[in-house]
């Protein structure tokens, strides 16, 4: 174990050294995703501005005053930067086609496991850097928030972002594996995605969704990658909700984690039927 | 004791047959043809401990297909392999860890990151305890003379040294196979002769076992005793290097030197003229007339120098190799 241990350190280690070396590109790369949020607020600003001057309009949406909409965003912010895992599943696919995957059956290595810890050094680096102008936003955008949530729903929020950077990992981990069949799997990365934006609560807050749309969407996984934990820190999920909802969402983990398991040892054998 | 033992091992696979032009293409997107590609055809070998062995064949004729079988890469459509004793495509652990594949197309290192980190990596990937780990590591570096690169990235290195490094990185784990798939494929010839050298030492003072692809000649006659000829997934030869020119080499060369500098005009009725630069000139003559022909030479002409070789190896492989092709042809 200890053995095991020290490997992942070392190859957490080499992926955080990679990742530094393109400085500039990173710090550009981590400033930009700030660059939404302005929109998001001059947009929901607009809107309300608009039903206020209509007289007799209601002063909120589905529930949401601009406030919460522009809280909201900035906590989906957070979630997206967890779960979301850009070339992953394209990176996968590339190496199926490319034969660098031949690299993960010739060494006794795992190659998951090493994407896994590959993943979390980046996202690590880029926490540390993003740090800073993370709390710079929310130090500027402290109105838009009813205080702070309490310590246990603090830590379920963290619970969940975690939980919530998991299930990205290995959901687009099966996508990528999809690349043992298809070779290509950019348009059906590109569906996922258009899903995601809609449907994970990052354009709108889900439970704004009416009648079987809104059971539908609770019914998939995307929720978990950036609704879900927004809404725990905003105290819209508690209890025994709060605790089953974090359970439904390990589940998912759980699931995902064997479905891109079951399709890396399945393609690897169809990999070796056709050659490569 | 046999290192590596095959008995019978093919491998066919499917390949998507498509015509040209826009039409079969959107015919293709409904209905495809696939031809079965029979890369490896039942073929037997074996390998003692401690050989160095090249595999030669004309592109195509299952020579990669063989050391990715060999390697776990991919599993057979029929027959048997072991490597020390273990079934490879069964790529379990124990294997993994006791041998190593390098292609000479391929890059296994990291490639914004100095060597000496993807060593490090690979010191953690199999488990090579620290002190013999540092002792290998500079030993080889010491040997192939790129110590002082070790802190350089690898996509600034020249594709000389990455090989040096890709090598040493297969070597660190010390395997006691190592599958080498044209390692000195695009190296110029100082480059060539020193990732040759290298070999050459290495095995003689690790007495492990070598299966080198190799498309140059060289690179074979400098570290291979034996040659196994592959083409259309069969083996055509298993012997010596000299051994194929007395097998396929039907020819010889009779270099002459006439003494009145003429080059006589009825020479082509001995043989083939193959040069003619007065006074010397050169015949191939068929290999079992070369006494006979020599003789009723000297006797009707003077001739102030003579000389019979066997035709270049470079020349006996390729028309081995155009002769296989001619039968895929047909």
């Amino acid at each position: 174990m200890r053995n095991r241990l020290t490997t992942w350190g070392t190859i957490l280690r080499i992926s955080i050294e990679e990742r530094l070396v393109y400085r500039g590109d990173f710090a550009l790369g981590t400033l930009m995703r700030f660059l939404p949020i302005v929109t998001q607020i001059f947009l929901w600003g607009a809107v309300f501005a608009a039903l206020g001057a209509a007289k007799g309009a209601p002063s909120r949406i589905a529930g949401y005053s601009c406030n919460d909409f522009i809280a909201y965003y900035l906590l989906t912010m957070i979630s997206r930067a967890f779960s979301s895992m850009p070339g992953l599943a394209s990176g996968i696919a590339r190496d199926i086609r490319s034969g660098t995957v031949k690299k993960y059956l010739i060494q006794p290595i795992d190659m998951l496991g090493f994407l896994l810890l590959y993943r979390i050094a980046h996202k690590l680096v880029y926490y540390v850097v993003a740090a800073v102008p993370f709390a710079l936003v929310f130090f500027l955008c402290r109105g838009f928030f009813h205080g702070w949530p309490d310590a246990a729903t603090l830590l379920a929020f963290l619970a969940s972002l975690i939980l919530s950077f998991l299930l990205g990992f290995f959901l687009e981990a099966t996508i990528g594996m999809v690349g043992f069949w298809f070779l290509e799997v950019s348009s059906l990365l590109f569906v996922y995605m258009l899903f995601n934006f809609f449907f994970s609560g990052h354009m709108f807050p889900i439970d704004m969704l009416p009648g079987v749309w809104g059971t539908l969407v609770k019914l998939i996984p995307l929720q978990y990658l950036a609704y879900f934990p927004a809404a725990v820190f905003l105290g819209k999920v508690s209890g025994a909700d709060l605790v089953w909802g974090l359970a439904i969402q390990l589940g998912w983990v759980v699931l995902f984690v064997i479905a891109s398991r079951v399709t890396f040892h399945v393609g690897v054998r169809r990999y070796s039927g056709f050659g490569g | 004791m046999a290192v590596i033992e095959i008995e019978g091992l093919s491998k066919s696979y499917r390949v998507y047959h498509k015509k040209e032009g826009l039409t079969a293409s959107l015919k293709g997107l409904f209905r495809r043809e696939y031809r079965l590609v029979e890369a490896v055809r039942s073929i037997d070998l074996t390998v003692e401990e401690g050989e160095f062995v090249a595999f030669l064949g004309p592109n195509g004729a299952g020579k990669t297909t063989t050391l990715k079988l060999l390697s776990g890469v991919i599993t057979p459509t029929g027959g048997t392999a072991r490597v020390l004793g273990r079934i490879p495509w069964k790529r379990e652990n124990a294997y993994r860890r006791r041998f190593a594949l390098v292609m000479g197309q391929k890059n296994q290192l990291w490639w914004d990151l100095p060597a000496a980190e993807s060593f490090r990596l690979h010191q953690q990937i199999y488990r090579i305890e620290p002190t013999r780990f540092e002792r290998t590591r500079d030993e080889l570096t010491a040997m192939l003379g790129v110590r002082g690169l070790l802190g350089q990235p690898v996509r600034e290195l020249s594709l000389g040294e990455r090989m040096k490094m890709e090598l040493i990185a297969a070597l660190l784990h010390s395997p006691e196979v190592l599958f080498l798939d044209e390692p000195t494929i695009g190296l110029d010839v100082v480059a060539q002769y020193n990732v040759q050298s290298f070999l050459r030492h290495y095995q003689e003072s690790r007495r492990i076992t070598i299966l080198l692809t190799s498309h140059y000649m060289k690179d074979v006659a400098a570290l291979c005793r034996r040659v196994v000829v592959i083409a259309l997934g069969r083996i055509i030869y298993d012997g010596s290097l000299a051994g194929i020119v007395d097998r396929f080499g039907g020819h010889k060369v009779i270099s002459l030197e006439m003494t009145d500098g003429q080059v006589p005009d009825d020479l082509a009725c001995y043989g083939e003229v193959i040069a003619v630069e007065p006074p010397r000139v050169k015949l191939r003559v068929q290999r079992g007339v070369v006494p006979e022909v020599l003789g009723r030479i000297l006797a009707a002409h003077a001739v102030e120098d003579v000389s019979v070789e066997d035709p270049p190896l470079e020349q006996v492989i390729a028309e081995m190799f155009s002769s296989t092709q001619e039968q895929r042809a047909v």
